[in-house]
Order: structure tokens, then sequence, then C-alpha cells
């Protein structure tokens, strides 16, 4: 019995074990970041006190000027008691030296969450270039450029290993798959560079095609990187789901956030097998913006809603998701920022989604 | 006549009956569609009276003395003697057994700098319009080493290599051609924030080379950033130096915008004054030999040629010639939405050119 209950919940790994629930709420951690990290997510705090969720934050700060690594690990250790976390990007400063890591990396390697996935599609209301986007992307997330593994064999000379790894490579390839049947989805693409780097992403590669033959009823291909950026500008109608190794889904992600829109509005999740982070998709600090109330609080705000779906709130999920997207809709200028062509505030965005949340009625009646 | 008198420096040039000198060109038609563009691109240079004359070679791998491939002697020598070159498409068999040609000149040319002007195209229409940049890419070194290793089975390891030697000489090319084009920024690419020891390598190199050209402004970009930026907004970037996985991936992006690989140009710099420039697109078997192909591509690297060798004029001339007959969208092949053949392209763009003379 106990062997048929293994399996079943080894089956299960797209849904993870619920985490911290005590009297029917939910703690999550809520790290702020730097940048405009910090007010979004107070922003976010905002709309859920108001709606009433029940999800209590534990803040944990992570200084990312300091170079001991206390503060992440301080944020690690609380969401491993959590299960779940909403977070703002760390600034990582490059000019300290290679033995000071990224945290970001650091908190996704330490709690090995292994998939990266972000929902790319066009929002109504948003004027973009290209039209009828609907690209899922799913970016192994420990492994490969981003190992850390760096050394100066001789003076001038530096090496940087990649690293690809079989099990992993399959285990991304699985969770595509997986994602894909999940929603309905019919394609799956690979990126690679596999005529160049033949054994790394060869490697890759042969993952992906050995996981596509347990799904027949999922079509499966395989684009060259730099092909895959081309069609992404010209066509990018064609992509459905796609699935590669952790830079070129840097890359990848980074284009089609550009697509439909820009940074501020497409939120990513970092999948691992019991831990769970949300965040913005591009990951950005957005320095150059902070404290000026003119960040966008949709790409956050949808995050949070992730969680919220993760938690299995999901009626908070649509709900809100619905509201965010209806602000896109409405025409009125003041009611977008002005990253996509508005000149509305964070905080009159942020007002206008509470004010469509109050006149939609007593969220405690749904309960 | 006015423009003749706008053009001073090239006067001299105009008429090739004065015996000024002509220079010699090396010219690899390639495979496929390979010669009929290259062809093509001999036509329009003929009409606008260029001083160049071609020295047509081959190129196959052979395997020399100790057993390595190489490309064929006489092809090198010509090559060494002429240092500028044009050349088509060249097709790498799958289970040739040898490396494919465009690696075996690169290595036996050391073409450390891929160069690729993105400019739009009127009348070719994108989703994308004013897009005038230029990515340098470093071709030698970086995640292309071809260095890899199984370490245990299912675990293998790819070597990034950055040296210092490559990104200082990168990095300087960067400015010189920034210098030398009129182009006002050169923005590195990189991802010191992960990968810091290498990239970090790379973007000190940069900063360094940007002390001696204070007129350039120089800034630095993460590669997500850059990616996000231009497919949202293209004009703000100018001149882009990136390492060689980058630059693959940023060039082909950027090709992307204007059009395709059908209409972008290349050229490849190498150490010894060697430059060859190219077209990128592949050889098209399927139409090789029918008169359906495009040779735009071609046509601007070799205006690309022009510019180096400083033959200005020409390569204004031929550029402006081929730009309005795409405008005028009378005459167009079939990937650029018309069905003329190729021959019937390349004679009204040496028409065109002839009367801009």
């Amino acid at each position: 019995i106990n062997k048929v209950l293994n399996s079943i919940m080894c089956d299960l790994s797209l849904f993870q074990p619920l985490p911290a629930k005590y009297g029917g709420r939910h703690t999550v951690t809520l790290i702020p970041g730097d940048g405009i990290g910090p007010e979004l997510l107070n922003h976010v705090r905002e709309v859920f006190r108001f709606s009433c969720v029940p999800v209590d934050f534990e803040v944990v700060n992570v200084n990312s000027a300091m170079t001991s690594e206390d503060d992440i690990n301080n944020a690690i250790t609380a969401i491993r008691r959590n299960g779940v976390a909403l977070k703002g990007n760390i600034e990582t400063n490059h000019t300290m030296p290679p033995s000071v890591k990224s945290r970001n990396n650091l908190l996704r390697t330490s709690l090995d969450l292994y998939a990266n996935v972000m929902h790319c599609q066009s929002l109504p209301g948003v004027q973009t270039r290209h039209k009828d986007i609907d690209i899922l992307i799913v970016r192994e997330n420990t492994e490969g450029e981003y190992s850390s593994l760096e050394h100066e064999s001789v003076t001038g000379v530096v090496e940087s290993l990649k690293i690809i790894t079989r099990t992993n490579s399959l285990r991304i390839a699985d969770y595509a798959f997986k994602l894909a049947r999940e929603k309905g989805r019919r394609r799956v693409t690979a990126v690679h560079k596999a005529n160049i780097m033949k054994l790394g992403d060869g490697l890759f590669l042969q993952c992906c095609r050995e996981v596509a033959s347990g799904y027949p009823d999922l079509q499966f291909d395989a684009m060259i990187v730099d092909n895959t950026t081309m069609q992404l500008v010209s066509n990018p109608e064609q992509f459905d789901v796609m699935v590669m190794p952790n830079l070129y889904g840097n890359v990848v992600s980074n284009v089609c956030a550009g697509l439909v829109g820009g940074p501020g509005l497409v939120p990513g999740a970092n999948y691992g097998k019991d831990y769970a982070v949300f965040e913005t998709a591009t990951r950005n600090t957005g320095k150059s913006i902070a404290g000026r109330n003119i960040a966008n609080p949709t790409a956050m705000l949808l995050a949070s809603c992730m969680m919220l779906d993760h938690l299995k709130k999901s009626y908070f999920f649509s709900y809100v998701k619905n509201l965010c997207l209806n602000c896109k809709c409405v025409s009125s200028l003041q009611l977008h920022t002005a990253d996509i062509g508005g000149q509305g505030t964070t905080s009159e965005v942020v007002q206008s989604i509470m004010k469509l949340i109050q006149s939609k009625g007593q969220l405690t009646t749904d309960l | 006549m006015i423009q003749l008198i706008n053009i001073p420096k090239t006067f001299d040039h105009e008429c090739s009956l004065c015996g000024i000198s002509m220079q010699t060109v090396t010219l690899i038609p390639g495979d496929g569609i390979g010669p009929e563009i290259s062809t093509a691109v001999m036509r329009i240079f003929e009409a606008a009276q260029v001083p160049i004359q071609w020295d047509e070679r081959n190129v196959t791998a052979i395997q020399g003395p100790g057993g390595n491939w190489m490309i064929p002697p006489n092809t090198k020598e010509s090559m060494d003697r002429n240092k500028i070159g044009l050349k088509g498409p060249l097709k790498t068999p799958v289970a040739a057994g040898h490396p494919s040609m465009n690696l075996l000149l690169r290595k036996t040319f050391d073409l450390y700098a891929n160069v690729r002007p993105c400019m739009s195209i009127e009348g070719y229409k994108t989703p994308y319009t004013d897009v005038d940049l230029v990515t340098i890419r470093e071709n030698t070194e970086g995640e292309y080493s071809g260095i890899e290793h199984v370490i245990v089975d299912g675990v293998v390891q790819s070597i990034k290599l950055i040296t210092e030697d490559a990104s200082e000489r990168i990095a300087k090319y960067a400015f010189e051609y920034a210098v030398n084009n009129q182009r006002s920024s050169v923005t590195a690419v990189h991802k010191a924030n992960i990968m810091r020891m290498s990239d970090g390598l790379f973007l000190r190199k940069c900063r360094e080379a940007a002390e001696n050209y204070k007129d350039i402004k120089f800034t630095e970009m993460y590669l997500d950033t850059v990616c996000l930026n231009m497919v949202q907004d293209p004009t703000q970037f100018d001149v882009l130096v990136m390492p060689n996985l980058y630059g693959d991936i940023l060039s082909d992006l950027c090709a992307g915008l204007i059009g395709g690989l059908g209409v972008t140009p290349s050229g490849n710099i190498g150490t010894n004054g060697v430059a060859i420039f190219e077209s990128v697109h592949g050889t098209a078997p399927d139409i090789a030999g029918a008169d359906l192909a495009n040779p735009t591509a071609l046509l601007l690297s070799a205006v690309m040629m022009l510019r180096h060798m400083g033959l200005h004029a020409h390569a204004q001339r031929i550029q402006t010639a081929c730009f309005n007959t795409i405008q005028d969208k009378r005459v167009l092949t079939k990937d650029l939405g018309g069905n003329a053949k190729c021959s019937e392209f390349t004679a009204a763009i040496c028409e065109r050119v002839q009367d801009l003379d």
C-alpha cells in the first residue's frame, strides 16, 4: 500500500504539499528585495488586507550590501518553514569579489526551485506590435550556465563551467510536458544550441525527446536559440509551450516579456518539489524608478495571484486576475502606468483595482 | 554632376578608364544559391563601375599533411594577398567528418570580430521601424570554444573561455568601429551578475578600452535587459559589443527585427587586416539554380565591404539603388513579397545604379 501511495504522491509532483496553514490562515514569507520591490510588495499587502485575503506575511529583509550570507540564509530558513514566498529582486553588486554570489541564485539553488514558469499573454488594452501571444515558458532554474563555477587557471584566462545533467534535464522536461497537458496545450518546443554545444545541449535535447515519447498526445519539436529569437520577433504566435536550459530561458523570457508589453506586466513563478517562490518574471530591481510611484504594480499583483492559486485559494486568483485585466481594458490613460504608455501613478492604479474589488461586493460571502 | 562635387574624395575612382588601380577581392561564391547571388553582385558592381576585380576561389575542406583539416592553400594564399573577401553561403554536410567550413575559415584567418549592422529597410515592412544598430560579437572564444567533457555518466560540462587578450581586442575594435563610422555610443552586453569572473573580465576590458575613447559614450547592460528593451524600443541602441554566445543570439534577434537573414549583411574582421564579408543565410538547396534567390544579403555585405575599403560613394550609390528598388515594390523576389526572378531584381538594381550616376 505504501508503495502505491508513494507512487501516487510522486505522480502528483505538480501539486506540491500544502504549506503552513494555521487557523485557516496561511503564512507566506515576504522578501522585499531592492529597488521597486518594497513598494510593490507593500501594495500587494494593501490589496490583500483590503480584500480580506487570509494570508499573513512574514517579512524577511535581505541586505544586498553585506557580504555575509546570514540574511539570505534566514530567508531560506523562513521559506523552508512556510513553504511559499513572494519576493522582490535582490540587487547583485558585481564589483564585489566573485565569492559573493548572487543572492537570488543562492535562494533558487538552495531550495532546489528547479522550474521557472512564466506565462506571456497579450493583455487586452495594452498596445504592442504583436497580437495574440500566449506562450508558456518553462526554464530550468538551477544549473546550466548559472552553476557559478568559475576559475582563473592562468592569469588572463577565465573558465566558466556550464553543467548539464541528465537528472535535471529529465526533470524539467517532465515538468514542461505535465504542465502542457494540465493546461490543455498542444505543442512543446525545446530551445537549444546543440549544433555547437553537442554534448551539453545535446544531452538536454535527448532528455526532452525521451520525455516527449511518453506524451504522444503532445507535439514536440526543437529549435536553435538564435533562430528562436528571430522567430519570436517576427512571428511569436507560432509558439505554445517552450522548455529550455537556464541561460536561453533568461533570453527568451525577456524577449517574450518585451513582446507582450514589458517587465511590469508579467508574473513569474519558481517551483521546486517542496517550495514555491513567486516574483516578477523578468526579475528587475528597477533601481532607476524606485521610490517615484511610477512602477507598474501589475506583475507583482499577478504574481501574488499565482501564489494564491498555489495555496488553493483559487477563487481569489481568477477574481483578482480579472480585475487586473479589466484595468488594462479601460481605455482611460489614467489607469495605465508610464511603462505601457499611460500617465497614472502606481498608487492610482492600485486604488482603482481596490475600487473594482469593492464594487463586486463583500468577499466574505464567498467563503 | 552635383553628386560628383559633393564627393570629391572619390572623384578619381569614378573613371575606370583612367587606369586607376583596381583592387582585387577574393570571391568565394559558396554552395546552393551562392553562385547565382555572387553573379548578381558582380553584375551590379560592374554597372556601378566599382574599381574592383574579382579573384574567384573555392573552399572545400582538404586534409593537410598532419591530418588536420584546412582550406585549399591557393584560397588561403589569395586571401592573404588580397586581404578582403566576399563569401556566399557554405554548406556543412552533417557526417562530413570535418568541422564546418565557416569554422575553418574563422580559425585560418583568426576572424575575431563579427560585425552586423542592422538597419531598417524602407519598403520592407516589419513591426519595427527606425532600427539602426550594430552588433559586434567576439568570434573566437567564449561559449563556442568547443571544450566539453562527460564528467560522469549523465553529467556534462561545457567550458566557456574568456581571455584578457581576446576581450581587449574586441573591445578596442568596437570603439574603433564606432569612431570610424560616426557612431555615438558603445554598450557592453554581459551577465556579470551571474558569471562574475568571466563576464567580469570582459566588462573590465571594455571599461579600460572606453578610457581611450572619451568621445564615445560607454554603457553596460545585462543581456536580459538588452533583450527586453530591444523588442520594445530598438532605437535606443547604437553599437553593442559582447562575447560569443550573447552575440550569436542578439545578432540574430536584431536580424529578425529588420526582416531576417535574407536581408542582413555581415562582416568578419581578422588579424593582419584580413576581412571577409558574407551573407549569413543558408544555401537554400531547394531553390538553387532556379533564379529565385534574393541577393540582397550578399549585396549589402558587399556594400559593407566597400565602406571598409573606403569606397564610400560607390557603397552609398549601390545601397540607395537597392533600397529604392525594394521600396518601389515593382520588382521583388519571392521572399520579399514579389514574384520576380533573381536576374530581374538584379537588372532593376543595375538600372537604378546607372541612373544615380
